[in-house]
């Protein structure tokens, strides 16, 4: 009889929390339906950003830190939401067309690379920020200073993403991979030695670098060699592009966008790549 | 609908799905094996007369069993890898693809020990009894009219443990083996996303095709190969 009850009581709590979930993404359909006004008056917009990557975007206890997120504000602002009307959603590299076509988000400022591949699912307004592929290398390393002088050498990148395959087949073909879920512990693999370089865009690198855990014992090599223009996703049907362009514009020439930069990878020395930075958004589709 | 299998095309014409499917493949063999052996062992001190064995036999499990995959393959890659600088190869791939071995062995010893152990309880009492009083001591006895009788008992929940193996096989991209099929899928999805719903069905069907067979096949040979009592 007592296991009959703890069996019910169990059923019962997993019948609550199945219920609980198709009631929350309900709610997120509909929300993601009824707003399609620029201006928001009493409404919520919803940001999907990176939770992981420190200087982009970060979830720190309660709030969110970091460049994406930095540029996410300015720009909700100008379309009329204040910083509380705001609600950050998650939303992993995988997964971002999917929000997007589904209504979970309204926007996306998730280091989200405008591609041809991409454009056919999702609309982009931008690029904010154009980053290239760089290595992050220990403190004291100087043998390393471009992808051509990891022949040999031990490179980690993070699961799914091409950066560390493209080296591998156009740079360094003696270069031995490592593929981790995150770039936090591609870090942790780096300081403990095991291996000689990381492998993303730069900025990304920059801000893991400006961690106060990693501080003073790695630092991005400068060199960047490939071109990764980061747009704001957007839903196919929207009518927000060019306000978002117009806002990335403004942002640039008030200085706000050079000071969310340098804020979000102070101490590490890095620079974004002057010859491309500040982009100039492109004509909306 | 041929717009749909054209995606197909274009995917296979991309990416070598097949590769990455072999490497799961490759992963399951190796780690079948070893955890057989392995699962042999730790079943035979579970039903060993000597306590101390009995007590490892059944602590191994309970701990092993009742670890994440996810967390065995990260502790192997942090801990083992990254912190202790273990290795097992100079070249990374091998290396991690041995991690990933162990990582599925240590894990499935615990259930193969355990679908052996309910293969044991199919034989009936009177069999063990018959082999002492014939002068057999443990080992002899195990090997000679225990082990046979209750590996015939025990092929469906083998065959389980053996599905289970070959999809869990993709956890192993977490001690970094690279090359296989999530991590094949992940980079599809990050560069062809907008083929989303054709990449989902080349790994479901993958899947399926590998799995399938293995279930006909243990149903069969159970059924064929149990003792009639």
């Amino acid at each position: 009889m007592r296991t009959r009850h703890a069996g019910a009581a169990a059923l019962a709590a997993l019948t609550a929390l199945t219920l609980a979930a198709c009631g929350g993404s309900d709610v997120g359909g509909e929300g993601g339906g009824d707003e399609t006004g620029g201006a928001g008056g009493g409404d919520t917009i919803k940001i999907g950003i990176k939770f992981d990557q420190p200087g982009l975007g970060y979830q720190d206890g309660s709030e969110y830190t970091g460049f994406d997120t930095d540029v996410a504000r300015y720009v909700a602002d100008k379309l009329g939401y204040s910083e509380d009307q705001i609600e950050w959603v998650e939303a992993p590299s995988a997964n971002r067309e999917t929000m997007l076509q589904t209504g979970q988000v309204d926007m996306i400022f998730a280091t989200y690379s405008i591609t041809d591949e991409r454009k056919e699912q999702v609309a982009f307004a931008g690029p904010y920020f154009i980053a290239g592929q760089d290595l992050l290398v220990a403190e004291d390393n100087t043998d390393i200073t471009g992808p051509e002088t990891l022949e040999g050498k031990n490179l980690c990148s993070v699961t799914g993403s091409t950066s560390a395959q493209r080296i591998k087949d156009e740079y360094a073909e003696g270069v031995q991979l490592v593929e981790r879920p995150g770039y936090a512990e591609c870090v942790t693999a780096l300081t403990a030695g095991q291996v000689d370089a990381v492998t993303t865009d730069d900025i990304i690198l920059a801000g893991l670098a400006a961690q106060p855990a990693n501080k003073g014992k790695v630092k991005v090599v400068g060199a960047p060699f490939s071109e990764e223009n980061y747009g704001v996703g957007l839903p196919q049907d929207n009518d927000r592009c060019e306000d978002i362009n117009a806002a990335i514009t403004e942002m640039i020439d008030d200085g706000s966008w050079e000071e969310a930069v340098t804020s979000n990878t102070e101490g590490t020395g890095y620079t974004p790549n002057a010859d491309l930075n500040p982009p100039t958004p492109d004509a909306c589709a | 609908m041929g717009d749909f299998l054209s995606q197909f095309g274009e995917l296979f014409a991309i990416y070598d799905v097949p590769a990455a499917f072999w490497v799961n493949i490759q992963l399951t063999f190796w780690a079948a094996i070893f955890s057989l052996i392995l699962g042999t062992v730790l079943a035979l001190m579970r039903i060993s007369p000597i306590a101390s064995l009995q007590w490892a036999g059944a602590a191994y499990v309970n701990i092993l069993r009742n670890t994440p995959l996810t967390v065995i393959m990260t502790f192997l890659f942090l801990a083992v890898w990254t912190q202790l600088q273990i290795t097992l190869s100079d070249d990374f791939a091998q290396n991690f693809f041995r991690f990933g071995v162990i990582g599925l062995t240590v894990y499935h010893a615990a259930f193969v020990c355990e679908a052996i152990r309910s293969g044991v309880n199919t034989v009936p009492l009177g069999q063990a009894e018959a082999a002492r009083a014939i002068g057999l001591s443990f080992l002899p006895a195990a090997r000679l009219i225990i082990l046979p009788q209750a590996f015939r008992g025990a092929i469906a929940p083998l065959g389980n443990t053996l599905i289970a193996l070959l999809k869990n096989s993709t956890v192993a991209v977490a001690v970094s083996v690279s090359t296989e099929t999530s991590t094949l899928m992940r980079e599809m999805i990050e560069s062809n996303a907008n083929y989303i719903y054709a990449i989902f069905m080349i790994f479901a069907i993958g899947f399926a095709v590998l799995v399938i067979p293995i279930g006909l096949l243990t149903t069969f040979l159970s059924n064929r190969l149990a003792v009639r009592r």
